[in-house]
């Protein structure tokens, strides 16, 4: 009989945790239903890389731009005296070779670079969405016509390019960034015109021209909300895409020009000095890849994010349902073992009896 | 029955494709009156879709569309684009197959709704238009329409989202519904819930309704007047009763011997013999000449023309007048 009472307890324990279970579950359903933008921003919020990135990115804008306020040193201030520092309480990542503090070179050449990846994206984007829904949505001639422009775009050799027309524009933050862009926007508007082309024949856009949507109508109320998810991920990419670029014709002398500096100028005046002094390289060469980093990471967040199929989200009722039924598997874990080969000889000894 | 809502004179709609050109409707000639049910049945590939695509002008670029389709007087083939917007969704409604992927993914179905509402008239405020699209909801059978209409397409199943789709369809009361395959992708059970939402809604609004489908169980339910269709063509057109019990056509009675029945006194389902034919290259006469029963030397010879046997029944067999007794001599 003891047996018995055992099964017993243990069959209430399991139901308690499958109650449990359920609960969380009822918990879920019961919740109000909630719009798009809060389904997105607690998708977004539930993605802890981006949140790292983004978080990340917040605070490199800051140090870069408070940083310099809070430093004594000017930007362009030389103490020939003071040349080829270490780090130290006073020059924060040490001065370069005419003396000038690399800490505050640093950050307002990693604002700079910061500048120039966002203008040269917001530009690519805003053309290859244009050119690629274009492209897509009406086909035919137009599709002709950007497709060709965009082969080629893609045959020019982009290094000559760069090398040519950035080193004209390249005073400019704005000139080098429209450089940039005019070659960086094929990649948008063959990513749009691809997901233009899928969604264009999908069956809500015949629905949409059903209940009598214009052409302008379907493009904006229902493509553009539907690409969105895809174009933001390739911005972001996009912005790591062109501060390495930028940073690396820096580098070759073929882009920002002084009195400017970006961390790719910053990079090239100490390559010299690699093996005396690996820091001053290492410095701005670290902070373009956290930015880099930061940026894919926030990319990758907000395509969790934006995308309108997604269910619901990683947070909240959901964590506590995985955690709920994480708990219960410990606990028939723990007892499952014992609790069957009970149940075994307990029904085999009934069976005898 | 003298002012019809839809007149449709010889509609033929063809594609242009690289092998040549595809007759997916030939010589098409219906009307549909106020407040009436209009079945259109057929295999798949025999034209009905296609059909109701060309009457909204929404067939795909390569396609030839001739013949002459009025609504209410007005020729709906050779109107303004902006007019024929106009008359979409407010005047003519659709109400597609696959309500999986008929609604846009990224916006509430309440909102769709709104969207479609103010589409044609803009007089309308967002808080009316919202308010209306749940009264929508609740029409159609949503249960709990308020916090349902701030839901996402995915959010709902598939019968709930095709009452949804009903609901946009009857947003702006419109005087006909093109209902396409309404139920086809749906569960049997469902399908027989949507169905009752559809005559209800039709009922109540008076509008006429064209239901296209290949469930002749579903047509019996619920049509005033059933068009046959095969390879292209109107094999034969007539009330209900007329369809159903007194056939013309020998296409018709092949398609109703071949569904089962539950009384059981078919003894064996008799399925139609062979393939629908290509409709890139017909074959010569009637279209159904190599799997009709009753084919002769004339049905070859060319295309039957259609025949009228009766008060609001026609038929396309070339054979019409001897069809009584041949089909009192095979059975």
């Amino acid at each position: 009989m003891a047996t018995e009472f055992e099964i017993d307890s243990q069959t209430d324990e399991m139901l308690e945790t499958t109650m449990e279970l359920g609960i969380a579950d009822v918990e879920g359903l019961s919740e109000k239903p909630k719009t798009f933008g809060q389904l997105a921003r607690e998708r977004f919020f539930g993605h802890k890389l981006a949140i790292v990135g983004g978080i990340g990115l917040i605070l490199l804008v800051a140090l870069f731009w408070l940083g310099p306020m809070l430093s004594e040193w000017e930007f362009d201030e030389r103490n020939v005296a003071d040349r080829l520092l270490g780090p130290s309480a006073e020059h924060w990542f040490g001065t370069d070779e005419i003396g000038r503090d690399l800490f505050v070179r640093t950050a307002k050449g990693g604002l700079y670079s910061m500048r120039i990846g966002l203008i040269a994206a917001v530009v690519a984007t805003v053309t290859g969405t244009a050119f690629g829904a274009l492209a897509g949505f009406f086909g035919g001639v137009w599709d002709g016509i950007v497709s060709n422009l965009v082969n080629l775009v893609l045959t020019v050799p982009a290094i000559i390019v760069l090398s040519v027309f950035a080193n004209k524009f390249g005073a400019s933050a704005i000139g080098l960034a429209l450089v940039l862009a005019g070659l960086l926007w094929t990649r948008i508007a063959r990513v749009v015109r691809g997901v233009v082309l899928s969604i264009k024949e999908q069956e809500y856009i015949m629905a949409a021209r059903a209940a009598g949507a214009s052409n302008s109508r379907i493009m904006f109320r229902h493509l553009l909300p539907n690409i969105v998810g895809a174009i933001a991920v390739e911005v972001t990419l996009l912005i790591g895409t062109v501060i390495v670029l930028e940073s690396t014709l820096s580098f070759l002398g073929l882009g920002v020009k002084p009195p400017n500096a970006s961390l790719g100028t910053l990079v090239a005046d100490a390559k010299g000095d690699i093996d005396s002094d690996p820091i001053r390289v290492l410095t701005p060469g670290i902070f373009i890849i956290l930015i880099v980093l930061c940026v894919n990471f926030l990319g990758d967040g907000l395509r969790d994010a934006l995308d309108p199929r997604a269910k619901g989200s990683d947070s909240s009722e959901a964590k506590n349902a995985k955690k709920a039924a994480k708990k219960a598997r410990k606990q028939l874990g723990k007892q499952g073992p014992g609790y069957i080969a009970g149940a075994r000889t307990d029904r085999s000894s009934i069976g005898k009896i | 029955m003298s002012d019809a809502l839809l007149t449709v004179d010889h509609l033929n709609v063809g594609f242009a494709t690289k092998a040549g050109i595809v007759q997916a409707a030939t010589d098409i000639t219906f009307e549909i009156y106020p407040g009436e049910v209009l079945a259109v049945v057929g295999e798949s590939g025999s034209g009905k879709s296609v059909t109701a695509l060309a009457l909204m002008r929404l067939h795909p670029d390569n396609t030839i569309v001739t013949g002459d389709v009025r609504f209410e007087g007005r020729d709906l083939l050779n109107m303004s684009d902006r007019e024929m917007r106009a008359t979409r969704g407010n005047d003519i409604a659709m109400i597609f197959q696959d309500p999986m992927t008929a609604m846009n993914p990224v916006f509430a179905v309440g909102d769709q709704i709104v969207e479609t509402i103010r589409v044609h008239d803009s007089s309308v405020s967002k808080q009316e238009a919202w308010t209306k699209s749940v009264d929508l909801l609740k029409l159609v059978g949503v249960p709990e329409p308020k916090q349902r209409a701030s839901q996402y397409p995915h959010e709902y199943s598939g019968g709930m989202r095709q009452r949804a789709m009903i609901a946009m369809a009857i947003a702006n009361d419109p005087k006909l519904l093109i209902a396409d395959e309404p139920t086809t992708a749906l569960d049997v059970t469902v399908q027989a819930q949507v169905m009752e939402v559809l005559n209800e809604v039709q009922a109540e609004t008076g509008s006429a309704m064209m239901l296209i489908t290949h469930d002749l169980g579903l047509v019996a339910g619920s049509a005033d007047r059933v068009q046959v269709m095969y390879a292209s063509r109107l094999m034969e057109t007539g009330t209900i009763d007329q369809i159903f019990y007194e056939s013309q056509n020998p296409y018709t009675m092949a398609l109703l011997d071949s569904i089962p029945d539950l009384d059981g006194l078919k003894e064996q389902l008799e399925p139609i013999p062979g393939n629908p034919p290509s409709l890139l290259n017909p074959p010569s006469g009637c279209a159904f000449r190599p799997r009709c029963a009753f084919a002769a030397d004339v049905c070859a010879a060319e295309v039957p023309v259609r025949v009228r046997v009766g008060d609001q029944h026609e038929s396309r067999c070339a054979r019409t007048h001897e069809l009584e007794t041949l089909v009192g001599v095979t059975s």
